[in-house]
């Protein structure tokens, strides 16, 4: 189709070329406008089914893949952890060689092991795309975050990112260094010690546990959910300190330069990793992340889909 | 049947010269009177080789592997006698499953199999084998392998029952906690690959007790499948004091590093699992200057599509009978010039011996005619679809190695020889 791009799969932001990266958000560019009009639906992927297949519970994303492959009218189901043959004792690639079989063209898969997303690509002849494996990545989202910098501010070259929170079990944060450092941001990690450890350096980020000497410093602050369902009790001592030490409070708030960007990826613990107001207020583009999140995802469908054929 | 021309290399008598061997009524004789010649020459002849370290999966897991199958890898990976772990089902934890694996063993295996016994009932960490009657049914140590006993005073416990029984308690040291969820090693690839990490403190910190209870006992504790290099520099401390504690190595941990996971191939799945490059430095350290004395495969077999799943979701381990020999010839004596093949002999023979208190590992006048015939500069391509084993559960499909065994008699009689 295109020479800038080849791949059938989508699996990690690690592995893209800068101009991979880039042409993704081009084509986001054009998805973009398509959904400012009238009407809103283009035939890119018509005859195509798409199969999200979520063996993690997700809302957000699911939704946003779903929508998006409608807008690019191919035919979608929904496939469930819980509604799947998985709960059942098959193994994940006789569910996944099933729906093949049933000439599905693209398996969009949210799973709770690293890796999982190439497990299936090198295994099938679908497009595969990552819809957040494990802690190990999370590219649509990676590519979105990117996209509202890059539409917010101009540019990401230059630019100071700085990633707040539970770094250590987020694909969301893996994705997110890989695609920044690429693009030429100078990323920052700021949480505990114990969920941002430094081993991180040595994947060419900044690593920081004193929020207040970072933020007057920063171009874009994201924040990541604090997951302390999932969490050990042994990695802090909950919310209520984490919240004094790492929290975007109103008052922390004041230090972040006037044009600084306020970013996360949802769901929000409002009152924990930040404040009702800062999410709220007049540097938050969070909404803006889930509009530019379809725009992303439909470029996305668009062009691996389009190399499966 | 005698064996011209080769150089044997026997060890445990310091011998080392190109002589003939004899062997006669399954000993190893003055003379023999039968026809059989084997020409040796340019090969090594040593004894039966020993790997203490090796899972057959029978009873209750034949899909992965038999006692006759893991048997038949053995003797193509050149060994006469192998150990074998106590996880089977029902756990090898009683005398009678004892004696049903010795029954197996002995109607099927052409090759001799050891069991071991476990040290806690089901292999649960919670109370104590009869450590007793397995010894009286004839098991060469006690292990808990693919367990690790977590509370330090059953562990202490066990290792004074031993000592009054005789029986070597092995360990596999993973402290749980420690170690958690991790199925690769923490540290750089762990943190790119979003995968969790086991540190290597996790095993050093039950190195380190067990070193303190072989003290507080004095009695012998063998550390097995040592991965990290604090484990290395803790054995070496204490040995150096005059510990019983030992260690041992596995291919694995020599031939490969954590950056091997980075595809998600769980054929690089082990426990404990492949370390840094830091760690396997330590390790060939700890060979080289006799910190670690056995070495052992660790042989896991397990079926295909237990492996072809999910990283975190896959079993640990591979298989390793078949080209640990060619690994650490090519490793250790080759390639980083380590150790000669002398002492790679001695590793598989004379130490296992000693530690099991084995009847077997030289060539002596009137020894069981258990031998090795090695090729210690042959250059072959370990291929997982010529393996003897059940399973293919191997990293090492495709590598050119220099070194192997070409012929493997047990009881004076050849039960394997290369085509």
């Amino acid at each position: 189709m295109n020479e800038r791009w080849t791949r059938k799969d989508l699996l990690g932001l690690r592995e893209l070329s800068i101009d991979e990266i880039n042409f993704i958000l081009e084509t986001a560019d054009a998805f973009k406008q398509v959904g400012a009009r009238e009407i809103k639906k283009v035939p890119a992927l018509r005859g195509k089914t798409l199969v999200n297949f979520f063996v993690e519970p997700s809302t957000r994303t699911r939704t946003s893949f779903e929508l998006a492959a409608f807008r690019l009218s191919a035919d979608v189901i929904n496939i469930t952890a819980s509604g799947s043959s998985l709960t059942k004792g098959e193994t994940l690639k006789d569910t996944a060689k099933n729906l093949e079989a049933l000439h599905a063209d693209i398996l969009v898969l949210r799973h709770s092991s690293a890796g999982a997303p190439q497990f299936l690509a090198e295994r099938l002849k679908s497009s595969v795309i990552n819809a957040g494996d494990g802690a190990h990545e999370h590219p649509t989202q990676g590519l979105l975050d990117a996209y509202t910098i890059r539409e917010k501010r101009g540019k990401i070259d230059n630019l100071h990112v700085v990633i707040i929170g539970d770094i250590l079990f987020s694909r969301v944060a893996r994705s997110n260094i890989f695609c920044l450092t690429k693009l030429g941001a100078r990323v920052t990690l700021v949480g505990p010690s114990t969920l941002v450890p430094r081993d991180f350096e040595k994947l060419g980020v900044t690593v920081s546990h004193k929020i207040d000497n970072v933020l007057p410093d920063a171009d874009v602050v994201n924040l990541l959910r604090i997951q302390h369902e999932r969490q050990r009790k042994e990695y802090f001592p909950g919310t209520g300190e984490y919240t004094r030490l790492f929290g975007l409070t109103k008052a922390r708030a004041k230090m972040l330069k006037p044009d600084c960007l306020v970013m996360h990826p949802g769901p929000i613990n409002r009152g924990v990793e930040i404040d009702s107001e800062v999410a709220d207020g007049s540097r938050s583009v969070i909404l803006d992340q889930v509009t530019n999140g379809l725009a992303v995802r439909m470029a996305v469908l668009y062009l691996c889909g389009g190399i499966a054929t | 049947m005698i064996i011209r021309d080769g150089r044997v290399i026997d060890p445990a008598n310091g011998r080392d010269e190109v002589v003939d061997l004899a062997i006669a009524e399954g000993r190893i004789a003055e003379k023999s009177n039968d026809a059989e010649v084997i020409d040796a020459s340019g090969l090594i002849v040593a004894p039966g080789l020993i790997d203490m370290h090796v899972h057959l999966r029978e009873p209750g897991f034949s899909h992965k592997e038999t006692i006759a199958s893991g048997a038949r890898a053995a003797a193509a990976g050149g060994f006469t006698t192998i150990v074998c772990m106590p996880n089977t089902s029902p756990a090898a934890d009683n005398p009678a499953t004892i004696a049903w694996i010795k029954d197996r063993a002995a109607e099927s295996a052409c090759v001799n199999v050891l069991p071991t016994g476990a040290i806690s009932k089901n292999i649960a960490g919670e109370e104590l084998a009869p450590i007793g009657s397995l010894g009286d049914v004839g098991v060469v140590a006690i292990t808990d392998d693919g367990k690790c006993i977590q509370n330090h005073e059953l562990m202490r416990r066990a290792v004074e029952y031993a000592r009054m029984v005789g029986l070597p308690v092995l360990d596999h040291c993973q402290d749980y906690n420690l170690a958690g969820n991790g199925v690769v090693n923490e540290g750089y690839w762990s943190t790119l690959l979003g995968l969790p990490g086991w540190p290597a403190a996790g095993e050093e910190a039950i190195v380190a007790r067990n070193i303190l209870l072989a003290e507080l006992c004095d009695h012998h504790i063998h550390c097995q499948h040592v991965s990290a290099a604090g484990s290395v520099r803790l054995i070496r401390e204490a040995r150096s004091r005059g510990v019983k504690i030992s260690g041992e190595v596995c291919p694995h941990h020599i031939a490969l590093t954590d950056e091997a996971i980075q595809n998600f191939d769980t054929n690089y799945k082990m426990n404990p699992p492949l370390r840094s490059q830091k760690d396997v430095d330590a390790i060939l350290e700890g060979i080289a200057d006799g910190t670690l004395s056995i070495l052992a495969s660790d042989h896991a077999p397990h079926a295909a599509f237990e492996k072809e799943v999910e990283f975190d979701q896959a079993p640990f381990g591979i298989v390793g009978l078949e080209t640990e020999l060619g690994l650490f010839i090519d490793l250790l004596v080759h390639k980083h010039r380590k150790i000669d093949i002398v002492r790679l002999i001695e590793m598989f023979t004379v130490e296992p011996a000693k530690l099991l208190k084995l009847d077997a590992g030289t060539l002596s006048l009137g020894a069981k005619a258990d031998a090795t015939l090695i090729d210690p500069e042959l250059e072959w391509t370990a291929k997982i679809d010529n393996f003897q084993s059940n399973s293919r559960n191997s990293p090492f499909d495709g590598w050119k190695l220099k070194g192997r065994a070409v012929r493997t008699i047990v009881n004076g009689k050849t039960v394997w020889q290369l085509a």
